[in-house]
């Protein structure tokens, strides 16, 4: 055994996911810090095991099998800190995505307003909007009452009130989520945040305090009307939500224990390392991460000043998946797929799926489907979490996706791919960013782990990252132009480092590709052409450095933004083009 | 590989908790012998509450309206009752709007639970209470035999089986629907129009136990008052043959179907108990097994949806699937000879 595994400060690092539970292991090697590997079991919070840290021992027991390095006991505990025999880690951090959608009423003043911030703090955790309680809200208080206790909520968030604002409305807006948790059994009562006017804290304790099943404040989301600041509130919602957990999931107690309390929603941990990466390497564009999973897809923008953070349960791949058409239809998801499907086949599939979320795709058909819901969950995802965006980020045409640069990718749909190119095709078809990004799949799905890391150890995810744990796919052009199919939009020239020269002309419809290894640069001349915009200006090219990738560079000139052709027969034929150029069979 | 288990036995010993939502009164005793329809707990619910604002209806402060206000926590009243009164020339007084029970008084406020509905837990299943719950419920044991399912409606009955399918493909259709077959259980494997679902619930009968429920369906499904329990899945499967040979063998027998809401986290499943004498408790069925030669399994998804194999081999590492994806995987031999290659989270154990 090296003896950095022996010296160094080893961490182990635990995602317990809704259908898969992943120990990762990163220590020091040759005085920096690396990811050495990693080791899955399926998830068992749910019937029969219904304890999460039983499926955290199989994949520690996994991931021994792998690094020969004990972590756990004879009696199945964590061996901490490393002994001198080698065995045991120094520290542990876990993020937790598995278990059901929090159930959650929110309160707030103004809809357009608290009640609009109250949304965007649920949005950024596990949770679901079963009920809204409003100043506007024509109800009596007691048919509110009625409706808290049918929501049965695991939580409720109260906003309103600019600081030393409006006192009295939100104060009356309490009374019937008091009276509400008073009616309900010890048991079953929610917890609460309150993250609204500071002055009212006392009255917020009087009214709630002993009726919840816990109280926290946050400061106000809503500071004055012109400003929204969420991050102390999604730090204190990240907080809760683990304490809901661990509630409601045997075995989370055990992983708050063994990581000494370094436990974290997956989706906080993830937004959390987005901000910091946008700050760490924050240029004019944005930075976006993306994770496609089966409690929930979740989308992290990271821009100068500014995130955000959209978990969508909605749109996740597992269990929730038979709700997606509720927000698209069968329609729309096959328009994604290469195979003609009857939709009534769809339509079986969402529904089988849903009852066995951990399974995969055997046959060709399934993995279209599973490929094609991917694409419209990621869709729909990207297309809700725009609305959050930050106004004034740099972008080509408002109304397409921002400039982002990179754009980072995980979640099994696109780790478990079976080549980059099915991974890219389905990320470009979902998210159609424009002008030139470079894509970057976390294979591994790190990403979150390292954001719970950084409170242990914050060199750690620097140097994970810079170590090239991550997959680079290659850099994307992506033109906006209009067009003719099949006119020319684009020429562009790459010179690899070793002064050879290779060219393309990419036309509007297609998909072309410029091989460039992965740790390779090459200077790539840009030629636009019928005014196609790739982030210069209408019309306007550029020489650019770019770094290579698993598929190198990556032209997309099918628009933006993608206008798929009506015609089946035409669709089929062109998406398995796009995908055997991109590498697919 | 740990492997979840669809239980589908022949005799085994059976041990179920029945709980009521709220808190109750328990009726049932321990070693009580229950049928499927005994009453074993009960609690009153309220549907609704009803805040009557003293203090704002007669124009004073809320302590002054503590005051005069007359009634007190757990209090009944009836309606028209006068909750407080005013004073003045034209004193204005306070009613209850409805018959209810107190249960807040202070601020200046009442508020009543009113609409109260009794809620009635039956046994759901025949058998011997081994546990009393306080407040709550009962555990009963029984044996006999037991088939599980992937979907249900929430609803409880118990009757005689009928097995109108006659194989597992076979298709319900509304004139197969008589009469004679009112009260009863139906085997009847895929319910493909809204129709046959309404005629079934209209006759009606007891319940019915399908292998596949169109996704059409599942609302309707969901709406009538019979029990539904699909066994294989959602479009249009026949019914795997472990069950369908387990439940078409106790054809005439008295059945309870307990189309319970299918929960992964609690584990609730819906099923189908059939009780059998016996001398001896027969053993309990394992929750979990290990993915192992021998062993029988069924598929949960394509190629070879519902369909029953047992396991050939374990090859090791991962193995390439028909769709390109790699993961754990094992050669099943399905029942029609074939040998496929299908990933571990695609199957699950029967048995």
């Amino acid at each position: 055994m090296p003896a950095s595994l022996i010296d160094g400060n080893s961490l182990l690092a635990v995602d317990v996911g809704a259908a898969n539970t992943r120990a990762v292991l990163f220590d020091v090697v040759e005085g920096e810090y690396r990811f050495i590997a990693s080791g899955t079991a399926p998830s068992t919070a749910e019937a029969p095991v219904k304890d999460v840290s039983e499926g955290v021992r199989d994949a520690i027991t996994n991931l021994q099998a792998i690094v020969g390095k004990p972590m756990l006991d004879a009696n199945g505990g964590l061996i901490t800190p490393s002994q001198a025999n080698g065995s045991g880690v120094d520290a542990m951090v876990v993020t937790l995505s598995a278990g059901p959608t929090i159930r959650t009423v929110v309160v707030g003043l103004l809809k357009d307003v608290s009640l609009e911030s109250a949304r965007r703090l649920t949005e950024s955790t596990y949770a679901r909007i079963v009920e809204t309680i409003g100043m506007n809200d024509q109800r009596r208080p007691d048919q509110q009452i009625d409706s808290v206790l049918r929501a049965r909520p695991d939580l409720v968030v109260i906003t309103g009130g600019t600081d030393g604002g409006a006192s009295r409305s939100i104060q009356k807006l309490l009374e019937p989520i008091g009276l509400a948790s008073f009616l309900l059994p010890k048991e079953k009562r929610p917890a609460v945040l309150f993250a609204g006017n500071e002055k009212i804290s006392a009255e917020v304790k009087t009214l709630v305090g002993s009726l919840a099943a816990s109280l926290h404040f946050s400061p106000n989301v809503r500071p004055s009307l012109e400003t929204e600041d969420l991050e102390p509130a999604e730090r204190e919602l990240a907080r809760m939500v683990v304490n809901i957990r661990k509630h409601q999931i045997k075995g989370v107690d055990v992983l708050d224990l063994w990581s000494g309390g370094h436990i974290l929603p997956t989706a906080y941990a993830t937004g959390r390392m987005v901000r910091f990466l946008s700050k760490v390497y924050g240029a004019k564009k944005g930075l976006l991460s993306v994770d496609i999973g089966a409690s929930a897809t979740v989308i992290s923008a990271g821009f100068k000043n500014n995130s955000t953070l959209n978990v969508y349960p909605q749109f996740g791949l597992g269990e929730n998946l038979s709700a997606l058409l509720y927000y698209t239809t069968l329609e729309d998801i096959l328009r994604w797929s290469p195979l003609d499907i009857p939709t009534s086949v769809l339509r079986d599939y969402l529904y089988q799926k849903s009852l066995y979320p951990s399974s995969i795709a055997a046959t060709k058909e399934d993995l279209a489907m599973s490929q094609a819901v991917a694409r419209q969950a990621l869709y729909l995802a990207m297309q809700s979490a725009r609305r959050d965006f930050p106004r004034g980020i740099a972008s080509i045409k408002p109304t397409l996706t921002p400039l982002f640069e990179p754009i980072l990718a995980g979640g099994a749909t696109l780790s478990s791919a079976s080549h980059p190119g099915q991974g890219l095709l389905l990320l470009l078809d979902s998210l159609q960013p424009v002008g030139v990004t470079t894509v970057i799949l976390d294979q591994n799905n790190l990403l979150p782990l390292l954001g719970a890391a950084a409170s242990q150890n914050n060199l750690l995810p620097v140097q994970v990252i810079e170590s090239g744990a991550f997959l680079s796919v290659g850099t994307v052009v992506s033109p906006v132009v209009s067009a003719a199919y099949g006119t020319p939009i684009l020429r562009a020239k790459l010179t690899y480092e070793s002064g050879v020269e290779a060219r393309v002309e990419l036309k509007y419809g297609s998909l072309e590709l410029l091989p460039l290894a992965t740790g390779e640069s090459g200077k790539l001349a840009i030629q636009c052409l019928r005014g196609a915009d790739v982030g210069f200006g209408p019309g306007r090219g550029s020489t650019i450095t770019v770094s290579g990738g698993a598929l190198g560079v990556v032209f997309d000139g099918r628009g933006r933004p993608l206008d798929l052709p009506t015609d089946a027969v035409r669709r089929h034929e062109l998406i398995k083009k796009w995908n055997w150029t991109l590498g697919g069979e | 590989m740990q492997a979840p288990v669809n239980h589908i036995v022949g005799l085994t010993s059976i041990i179920r908790e029945r709980l009521l939502p709220i808190e109750g009164t328990v009726l049932a005793r321990l070693n009580q012998k229950v049928s499927p329809n005994d009453v074993i707990a009960e609690a009153n619910w309220a549907r609704e509450h009803v805040l009557l604002d003293v203090a704002r209806t007669l124009q004073i402060s809320p302590d002054a309206a503590d005051r005069i206000i007359k009634c007190k926590v757990d209090d009944h009243l009836a309606a028209s009752t006068e909750v407080a009164a005013g004073r003045g020339l034209f004193p204005r007084s306070v009613t209850a709007p409805r018959d209810g029970k107190v249960v807040v008084v202070g601020g200046g406020q009442v508020l009543m639970e009113v609409g109260e509905t009794k809620i009635e837990l039956r046994a759901g299943i025949p058998g011997t209470i081994i546990e009393i719950i306080p407040n709550r419920g009962a555990v009963i044991q029984t044996a006999g035999s037991l088939v599980q399912g992937i979907w249900g409606n929430g609803r409880i009955d118990s009757g005689s089986l009928v097995n109108i399918a006659e194989k597992p493909d076979g298709v319900l259709t509304v004139n197969r629907l008589d009469v004679s077959l009112r009260g009863s259980i139906l085997l009847a494997c895929m319910v493909q129009d809204a129709e046959t679902l309404k005629a079934a619930a209209e006759l009606p009968v007891r319940g019915l136990i399908l292998s596949s429920l169109s996704p059409s369906l599942i609302q309707l499904a969901r709406e009538v008052r019979v029990p539904i329990m699909v066994t294989d899945g959602f479009g249009s499967l026949p019914m795997n043959s472990a069950a369908f040979k387990l439940l078409s063998t106790n054809a005439k027998r008295d059945v309870t179907l307990n189309a319970e809401v299918y929960d992964r986290y609690s584990g609730a499943r819906p099923e189908v108990i059939i009780q059998l004498p016996i001398s001896s408790n027969p053993p309990m069925p394992n929750a979990t097994e290990t993915f192992a030669p021998g062993l029988q399994v069924r598929m949960r998804r394509p190629p070879a949806l519902g369909m029953i194999g047992s396991i050939v081999s374990l090859p090791s590492g991962l193995t390439m699937l028909p769709s390109g994806l790699r993961a754990p995987s094992a050669e099943v031999k399905l029942e029609n000879g074939e040998i496929i290659i299908a990933p571990l989270v695609n199957l699950e154990v029967v048995g």
